[in-house]
Order: structure tokens, then C-alpha cells, then sequence
């Protein structure tokens, strides 16, 4: 096992890292804000994947894709706020989950009436398509190198928008205690509206840009989300830090797990079982890297002291 | 009063019995990301029917969204209280596992459009079950023999780790006869194989083999083909479907997949079938419409020869597979199973549209290594 071929292990781990992060980053917002379970979130995920290819297709453009991927995303999440999530507030956490439930079948469902049940095509702009060569002779595709980038320019502009900005403010009283703000005269079920949308977006271009390098079904979202879960499980619920690190750690753990534990089973095993056990579990990996994070600190990473 | 009902009912039924009205149960999968073979394998069965011009073939079609557990209770219902006689339509092997076995157990017959489980073609074999697709290592075995005659020495393989994927790095090996590079189990419904690229950069190989159904398929593809790797790779035509090229591309283009069908195949009935389906349904059909289409032409030919009700008579006229099959040549080996040859064939474009070009055979005649342990 050379170093180039770990050092290109490491920057795959980070680029699924990055692009769960703004998953996770819309999730955890969401439960913090709003104490919504929000099982629908892979489902906007879903839609600005689709939104991103139907731009596409029709202009050619992967910019104004991008573009549509995270307004479509975000209206379909005001919508959605409006119609549905608003009226669960109050509600248990069963009741939140069966609701949202009921909005990934229809999502789902509504999509492939629209769009029929074929995948469809999103490609990589030409100007990031091909591999580069990095320092050290690491051959690496442009557009991974791109998507890492994408991912950590958001993370700064969240990070500047929860701590600079008056809506980052006022986001984060609504985590502390959203009776007091209320009552200080902040207009919380518009905020509501806003972070859903917000979170929404984060999840739609997320879709675009994982979309181009996937395939674009319907359902594709359900694997994803999972995975967000695990990561705002780590992190603590409601901290978007927790989500950043959270992500990089559950995507790091997911590919690296992936190749270096069959190799590890090998020096003690039969070769084809050993890719076998590896491969079964090196999937378990991220939970068991959950659970070990969940006995050291049962809050998550960053979450607030119970 | 009731009696009066029940004995019209009694009357309606005696009627029915003697027009020798035939009734299909068809449970596929409509809905979800799977949905695409299920619809291509129904539209490519009713083309075929509508094609025959019968209409004592009444056919019930049911979604089983690609779950265990509703395929079953669709079966129940289909035999309880719907009555068929016949039964097709399951897509994937682990729900054709969960029904047939409970369906031909009480008498019913199984004509399976696609799933090939080796369970059901080795000591699991019955009478009543026949397979019009193919057993599932059996694209595979080809795909083995022709990185044979490709010269191919090292090949890397990878598969997801489920029975099925197994099957399949199992049949590519029980053919191919060079050195593995390497050989990868990837999480089933992975939408990320950049780790797996990687390692087949370091490894060496000199060809790839790779077996990813639907999504996993199209993202492998474009990832690969965006890396720069560049290595040969063949595969099973299952990842190179109509139904999925579009999705998948440039990045497919001279990829070699072996197939028992093709659009291009020259013979009257896959051209007249070709051709009537384009104009049906507005698309190109994939190698499910064609399973569906033959199986159903299957059907109809035995319904010809037998009535149903005399199951013994029946089940000979289906063993004869005397119908003209879209594929060419075609019968059952002595498990139920077709006797077929194999294609390579390449991805190729034309205009806009991504298809398949039939570039050899890879697989002569070709019969399943489960059929020996087949006792019936």
C-alpha cells in the first residue's frame, strides 16, 4: 500500500465528508431551531438533484443547474414548512416522524410522476471534468478537488451567517429559548420558515453537486440522510461545529474503513474471506464509531451538556 | 335470497370455465428506484399479449415495491381470493425466493421474466417454476470467457456484498482464466466508489469486471470514466440497460456487457418486436421488455397446445418453448432454464441515443452449472 494511494484515500474520505456536512448542516439546524425530526430532508435532497438535471438538460448550464437546485430546494422547503411542518411543532417526536415520513413516499412518488422512473442524466461541467496531478504524482479527478472547496466555502458562510450576521443571532437565541425570543418580539414562525428553507437549500445543492458524480433517482436521498443522522448524532444535535466535524469524521471513517480493514483481515485470513468480513465490517464502522463517541460523550462531540 | 346469489355466482363461474378463460397474476416492482425494469418487463408482457390478439387472457398486475414481504402477501392474495393460474413479473431474486417456492407448492405455475436465483435452478427446481430470462451467474460466465478471448490476464473485480453479487464474482471466475488484480465487496445501494477507484489504480490490472445493478452502476461508471483510469471494462448487461444508458452517458461508450438480447439481434421476431414496442411506448426497449415479451409469447404458445387446467399437459407445452423468441434460439435445459447463447456486445452511440451493437458471441448454446443438481 503506497503513500500516494493513501493520500488519495484520505482526500476521497474528505470529499464524502464535505458533501455530508451540508447535509448534516441543514439537518441539525433544523432539530435545534425548530425541535423538528425532519425525516424528509433526503428527499430535498432528491429534489435538487433532480431540479439540477432538468436545468441542465434543458440549458446546458451546470451554473443555472446549481442555480435551480437550490431554489427549487428551498421553495419546496417553504412550501413544505407552510403546509405540513408548521402545524407539528407541538407535536411528539412520533408524530413528527410519521409525518415526515408520509412526505419522503409523496415526494417520492410525486417525482417519479413527473419525471418517470428512468435515472436521469447530470454530468460534470467540462472545465472540471479529467483528473489533475497534484504534488506527489496523485492523479485526482478536478471535480472531487471542486466539490471540497464547495464544501468548506459553505462551511464558512455558515459559520459568518450564525455568528456574524443578526438572522445567525437570533438562529441561535431560537436554540437557546424559543419561548424568550418569542416573547422579545422576534417573529419566530417566519425564522421557522427561514431555517427550513435554509436547511433545504444546503440539502438541494448538496443533491446537484453529489448528482453529477451519481446517478439521479428517485430515492436517492434515503441513504444519505441516514448517514446525516449518524454524523448529527456525533457532532451533538443542534451545532453545526459538531455537524462539520462530525461529517469529516463519519466520511473519513466510511472510506478509509473500507479499504484498509480487509487489507488488515488479510495478514490473518484467507484472501477471499477477508475482503468478505472487511467489506461487512468496515460497513458497520461508522456506527460503531458512533457508539464509541456516544459512551465518551452522550451529548455528541459539541452538543449541549444534558 | 342469498342462494339465488350464490348460485348466479356458481352460474357465472361455470361460465367462465367454459370459455377457458386464462387469468395472470404479474407482481412487479412499479414504484421506488427499481421501478424502471419492473415497468419495462410489464409493457414488453402486455405488448405481447395485445400482440396475440386474445382476449380470454385476463392479466392482474400488482406492486411490490421491490419488498419481501408485500410480494408475498400480493401472492396470497393472487391465489386466494384472485384465483390465477398463472404467475410472472417478480424482478429480484430475493422476492422471486420469498414466492415461488409457496406459489408452485400449491400448484400454481411460475413463469419468472427475470430473477434466476441458483436455489431455484439447483435442488430447489420444481416442475411448475420455469425461467424465460436466465439463471443469475449465467451473464457473468460470459462475461468471464470473454476477458478470455480479450487476452485480459489481470483483472480486478468488484461486486456489492449480497448473495447475488457474490454469484456473480463467482461466475465471472468459474470462466475467466487470468489473475486477479484484485477483488472488492462494495456495500450494496454505495453511491461512492472513489476508494475503489483508487485502489484499482494501484493494483495493476489490466481490465475491470464489475457487477452493479441500476444506480451503483451509473455512479460507478461516471466516477470511473472521470477518474482517467481508462483500463477495459466489461460487465453484465444489467448495468448497460437501455433504461440507464441515457443516465449514464459518454462515460459508457465502447464498454463490452454480455447479454442473451440486443436490440440489434437480426432475426423477424426481435425485429418486428423492436420495432412495435418503439411505436407503443415511445421508447427503445431494454432486455426486461424483452424477457417480459418472451415470457409472454411463452405463455400464449402453451395456451395454444393446452388448456391450463390440465397442468400435465400444460407444463409439457411450456417445456416445449415452442414460440419465437426474441432472442433466436431458444429452449429449456432439463431445470427449467434456457439453453442459450450469450453476446458481447458494445455500447455504442447513435445520433443521440446510447444503445448496444452486438460485437460477438460470447457464450455458445449455453446451459447453467446448477442444472445436475436438478432433481424433478
Amino acid at each position: 500500500m503506497s503513500g500516494i494511494l493513501i493520500a488519495e484515500q484520505i482526500l476521497n474520505g474528505l470529499q464524502a465528508g464535505v458533501m455530508l456536512f451540508l447535509m448534516a448542516a441543514g439537518l441539525t439546524l433544523i432539530f435545534g431551531v425548530m425541535g423538528l425530526i425532519n425525516l424528509a430532508h433526503g428527499s430535498l435532497y432528491m429534489l435538487g438533484a433532480f431540479a439540477a438535471a432538468w436545468v441542465a438538460g434543458a440549458t446546458g448550464s451546470f451554473g443555472l443547474a446549481l442555480i435551480a437546485a437550490l431554489a427549487g430546494a428551498a421553495l419546496a422547503g417553504v412550501l413544505i414548512e407552510v403546509l405540513v411542518i408548521r402545524r407539528l411543532y407541538g407535536a411528539a417526536h412520533l408524530d413528527q416522524v410519521l409525518a415526515t415520513f408520509a412526505l419522503i413516499l409523496i415526494l417520492s412518488e410525486g417525482t417519479r410522476l413527473v419525471f418517470g422512473s428512468f435515472p436521469l442524466y447530470l454530468d460534470i461541467p467540462p472545465a472540471l471534468a479529467g483528473p489533475v496531478t497534484l504534488p506527489g504524482g496523485i492523479r485526482y479527478p478536478l471535480y472531487r478537488l471542486a466539490l471540497i472547496g464547495a464544501g468548506l466555502l459553505v462551511a464558512v458562510f455558515l459559520w459568518w451567517l450564525t455568528v456574524r450576521t443578526r438572522i445567525g443571532i437570533r438562529i441561535r437565541a431560537g436554540e437557546n429559548d424559543r419561548e424568550m425570543i418569542a416573547a422579545l418580539g422576534v417573529d419566530i414562525s417566519r425564522l421557522y420558515t427561514i431555517v427550513f428553507a435554509l436547511g433545504a437549500a444546503l440539502a438541494g445543492l448538496a443533491g446537484a453537486l453529489v448528482g453529477a458524480i451519481q446517478s439521479v433517482q428517485v430515492g436517492m436521498g434515503e441513504p444519505v440522510l441516514i448517514l446525516a443522522f449518524v454524523v448529527i448524532v456525533i457532532g451533538g444535535i443542534g451545532s453545526i461545529r459538531g455537524a462539520f466535524v462530525g461529517a469529516l469524521l463519519v466520511g473519513l471513517t466510511d472510506t478509509l474503513g473500507g479499504i484498509f480493514l480487509p487489507e488488515l483481515f488479510k495478514l490473518f485470513m484467507a484472501p477471499d474471506v477477508a475482503t468478505r468480513a472487511g467489506a461487512s465490517l468496515a460497513s458497520m464502522a461508522i456506527y460503531i464509531l458512533m457508539s464509541l463517541v456516544l459512551i465518551w460523550r452522550p451529548s455528541g462531540l459539541f452538543g449541549a451538556r444534558a | 335470497m342469498r342462494k339465488l346469489m350464490m348460485s348466479a355466482a356458481a352460474l357465472a363461474l361455470a361460465a367462465t370455465g367454459a370459455m377457458a378463460e386464462v387469468k395472470v397474476g404479474m407482481i412487479t416492482t412499479l414504484s421506488g428506484g427499481g421501478a424502471g425494469l419492473g415497468i419495462d418487463v410489464r409493457d414488453g408482457f402486455l405488448l405481447a399479449i395485445e400482440q396475440s390478439g386474445r382476449d380470454d387472457i385476463t392479466v392482474v398486475i400488482e406492486d411490490d415495491q421491490q419488498k419481501p414481504d408485500i410480494a408475498v402477501q400480493l401472492s396470497d392474495k393472487m391465489i386466494q381470493s384472485e384465483k390465477v393460474d398463472v404467475m410472472t413479473g417478480i424482478i429480484w431474486s430475493n422476492l422471486a425466493m420469498a414466492v415461488v417456492p409457496g406459489a408452485v407448492a400449491q400448484g400454481k405455475f411460475y413463469l419468472s421474466p427475470n430473477a434466476g436465483p441458483s436455489a431455484l435452478a439447483g435442488k430447489g427446481c420444481n416442475p411448475n417454476y420455469f425461467n424465460v430470462a436466465w439463471q443469475n451467474d449465467n451473464l457473468h460466465e460470459a462475461a468471464g470467457a470473454y476477458a478470455n478471448s480479450a487476452g485480459y490476464r489481470n483483472s480486478f473485480i468488484l461486486a456489492p456484498n449480497y448473495p447475488a453479487g457474490q454469484d456473480a464474482l463467482t461466475g465471472y471466475k468459474r470462466f475467466y482464466e487470468g489473475a486477479l488484480a484484485g477483488e472488492i465487496y462494495t456495500q450494496i445501494g454505495q453511491t461512492d466508489y472513489a476508494a475503489e477507484i483508487a485502489q484499482i489504480r494501484a493494483s495493476g490490472a489490466d481490465s475491470v469486471f464489475f457487477f452493479l445493478p441500476g444506480g451503483m452502476g451509473i455512479s460507478f461508471l461516471k466516477q470511473y470514466a472521470d477518474s482517467g483510469v481508462g483500463l477495459p471494462v466489461v460487465g453484465p448487461g444489467f448495468s448497460f440497460d437501455q433504461g440507464i444508458l441515457q443516465a449514464v452517458g459518454a462515460a459508457a461508450l465502447g464498454v463490452v456487457n454480455t447479454s442473451q438480447w440486443s436490440k440489434d439481434l437480426d432475426n423477424p421476431a426481435n425485429v418486428a418486436f423492436v420495432a412495435s414496442f418503439q411505436e407503443k411506448y415511445g421508447r427503445l426497449p431494454s432486455l426486461y421488455a424483452s424477457q417480459g415479451f418472451d415470457t409472454a409469447n411463452l405463455l400464449i404458445s402453451a395456451l395454444e397446445k393446452a388448456d391450463v387446467s390440465d397442468a400435465d399437459a400444460f407444463r409439457e407445452a411450456l417445456r416445449a418453448a415452442d414460440f419465437a423468441s426474441t432472442r433466436g434460439a431458444f429452449r429449456f435445459g432439463p431445470n427449467h432454464h434456457p439453453i442459450q447463447t450469450i453476446y458481447a456486445r458494445e455500447v455504442i452511440r447513435e445520433g443521440d441515443v446510447f444503445t448496444n451493437k452486438v460485437i460477438g458471441v460470447a457464450l455458445e448454446d449455453h446451459a447453467d452449472a446448477y442444472a445436475p443438481e436438478c432433481r424433478m
